[in-house]
């Protein structure tokens, strides 16, 4: 592998952020106005949300359909405003912490510029803060190493598969070496196979940045294997119902899967899943990917 | 963790089912839908694009098949013209064709005016026409080459004009929101009013010269830029612009790194269409103005020859035609250049 070693060395330095948690989300709640007028109700995604994560932790935030994972994600990550509640993020206000660039986002989709090599992908933060020229590239080509896209920085995102073209936005996001890593669903559009060897891949990045990292996802599975906890969330409103420490070993691999703690923390996720969504109905898709693991 | 290689069975086969994207407000996303068959889009091309790009082998011999078609069917029109002449024209008494000598004589069994020789001149007395000299020895093909040159100037400056003005008001409109329910109106109302009526309040107001008539062609031009630029500002994925809003872009930013390049084929769209556009343009300032250096002076004096020498009018109609193609592939040109490094939008085709 030619990864250096400690990726992360070279980098700027990290805004300090002091003891305390990463993420501090106080009864943090989320009400969409009604859309257009007529009879619409607003929607209220968010209800009561408390959640601490400490600086080097991976959490996962799962639950149903509509259950406001992604809302979750994105108040946190100042896309949207909370309605009401305090967001704390590395010991200031949400939208502080934007303006201070904390955050790396990884979407569903990779949404890179077609029109940039994959090179200048990885350039664009940089040139967006205004890095000299030098610099910008050394850290994007850095980055591509991490991610082991080295051989492609001249390709343009089209020219990849949809696993590489993910890889390729995991090291835009890096780019800025981000306090915290966001990532909504980014291997949802993945297959079972390329999922599985991008969790892999993500573990092992995360290992060498130490970054923190918040998972939306919908897969049981995927979740207990890559995080260090668990939150299992209720739709309508969306709220916390349970969270599920992960004391898998620490560095896991493909052995992990079959480890008999691995296959407890599905099951207790899934129960815990099924008790939150009562009798209103799991979305079918939650339940049979839980059944399939 | 192994690197996969280019072509790797990887390829084509990563994405797989997508699932409905939950749980975002519908006023802060457009739908999902756009994203949706975004992503559709991309896994077809995933599942044909090579790894490696692809590139100038098979653009270069590709220019041979359309030229090829073009002059086909020109040849099939003539031959439809000639063939509407044969069934119910004027008699047929050729004695020569190009300088050729044949002895054509032929009685159509029907008459028709629309297709009577004032009306639709033999093919080859067009062609014929390009080569009369008038009093100074200058031959009518030269003659309308240089009126060409003339209007072309116009139609330019007016193209380059008006796509400055449509993005400026595109940008100005995509960033100031109410101001693009107040002014679009204005400006579809402004397409409305025929050019034939707008021409001479600015060839009075500005004087006569090819400054006016630029202007007269920028009003046809900018509207499709600013229509298609505002489209195309605005086309880019709405997660782009989360990703830009995460860095704390500033707007300039968002505009020069993201809105302009995805406007790119936007514009070229509207480029295309502003071009073809602002030839007529030109020709219709020239007009009024009393100009006789362009194709419109050449096209008003050949139309008060029409009854005797109609085939003077074709001749200029064929070069304006001419014109208006050479402008449209200026633009494709300048697209295939300024879009290479873009997602080929469809596989194998040019331009």
């Amino acid at each position: 592998m030619t990864v250096p070693q400690g990726g992360a060395a070279a980098t700027p330095v990290r805004a300090p952020g002091g003891a305390g948690p990463v993420v501090d989300l106080r009864a943090v709640s989320k009400v969409f106005a009604a859309a257009g007028r007529g009879a619409v109700r607003p929607v209220e995604a968010l209800a009561g949300i408390d959640l601490a994560i400490e600086r080097g932790e991976f959490v996962s935030l799962i639950g149903p359909s509509g259950c406001g994972k992604s809302t979750l994600l994105r108040v946190i990550g100042d896309l949207t405003p909370a309605t009401t509640g305090t967001v704390t993020v590395n010991g200031k206000a949400a939208d502080r912490a934007r303006r201070d660039r904390d955050y790396g986002m990884v979407f569903q989709a990779p949404v890179l510029f077609d029109w940039r090599t994959v090179q200048k992908n990885v350039e664009l933060p940089l040139e967006i803060i205004g890095r000299p020229r030098g610099e910008r590239e050394a850290r994007a080509r850095e980055m591509l190493d991490l991610v082991e896209l080295a051989e492609f920085t001249g390709h343009h995102p089209w020219q990849l598969s949809g696993g590489m073209q993910q890889r390729v936005a995991i090291a835009r996001a890096l780019a800025l070496d981000p306090a915290i890593l966001l990532m909504d669903e980014p291997f949802g559009a993945l297959d079972e196979m390329t999922r599985e060897r991008m969790n892999l891949e993500l573990l092992r990045i995360w290992e060498r940045t130490g970054t923190t990292v918040v998972f939306v996802t919908h897969s049981i599975p995927e979740a207990v294997f890559l995080s260090t906890r668990v939150v299992v969330m209720s739709a309508r409103p969306g709220r916390i119902t349970d969270v599920v420490p992960v004391d898998l070993p620490r560095s896991r691999g493909v052995e992990t899967r079959e480890l008999e703690r691995y296959f407890e923390l599905v099951t207790r996720v899934r129960e815990s899943l099924r008790g939150g969504e009562g009798a209103a109905g799991a979305p079918a898709r939650v339940r049979a990917e839980g059944l399939s693991a | 963790m192994e690197r996969p290689p280019a072509g790797s069975p990887e390829a084509g086969v990563e994405v797989g089912q997508v699932p409905a994207i939950d749980d975002i407000p519908g006023d802060a996303i457009p739908p999902p839908a756009l994203v949706e068959a975004e992503v559709a889009l991309g896994r077809d091309l995933e599942a044909f694009a090579p790894p490696t790009p692809r590139r100038a082998r098979r653009v270069r011999g590709a220019w041979l098949r359309p030229a090829l078609g073009f002059v086909g069917i020109a040849a099939l029109l003539a031959v439809a013209w000639e063939g509407a002449k044969w069934i119910a024209g004027d008699p047929w008494d050729v004695r020569s064709i190009l300088g050729i000598p044949v002895s054509i004589i032929h009685d159509p069994p029907y008459r028709w005016m629309p297709v009577n020789d004032i009306n639709l001149p033999h093919a080859w007395t067009i062609v014929e026409a390009f080569f009369e000299t008038d009093a100074r020895g200058e031959t009518l093909l030269q003659g309308l080459l240089g009126a060409a040159l003339f209007t072309f100037r116009g139609a330019a400056v007016g193209f380059a004009l008006g796509a400055s003005v449509g993005l400026l008001l595109a940008i100005l409109l995509v960033h100031v929101r109410f101001l693009e329910r107040a002014l679009l109106p204005l400006l579809v109302a402004s397409q409305t009013v025929p050019i034939v009526a707008i021409a001479p309040v600015v060839v009075v107001g500005l004087k006569a010269g090819w400054l006016s008539i630029a202007i007269v062609a920028s009003y046809l031009t900018f509207f499709p830029v600013t229509v298609a630029a505002i489209r195309g500002m605005r086309s880019a994925d709405p997660r782009a612009y989360e990703l830009m809003r995460s860095y704390a872009a500033r707007d300039r930013a968002v505009l020069w790194r993201l809105r302009f390049p995805a406007s790119a084929p936007y514009l070229f769209t509207a480029f295309k269409i502003a071009a073809t556009a602002s030839v007529v343009g030109a020709i219709v300032g020239e007009l009024p103005s009393g100009i006789r250096d362009g194709l419109g002076g050449t096209l008003l004096t050949a139309m008060q020859y029409y009854s005797i020498q109609p085939q003077r009018l074709w001749a200029a109609i064929a070069v304006a035609a001419g014109l208006g193609i050479v402008c449209f592939v200026l633009v494709v040109l300048a697209e295939r250049w300024a879009l290479r490094h873009y997602r080929p939008t469809e596989p194998g085709v040019a331009a």
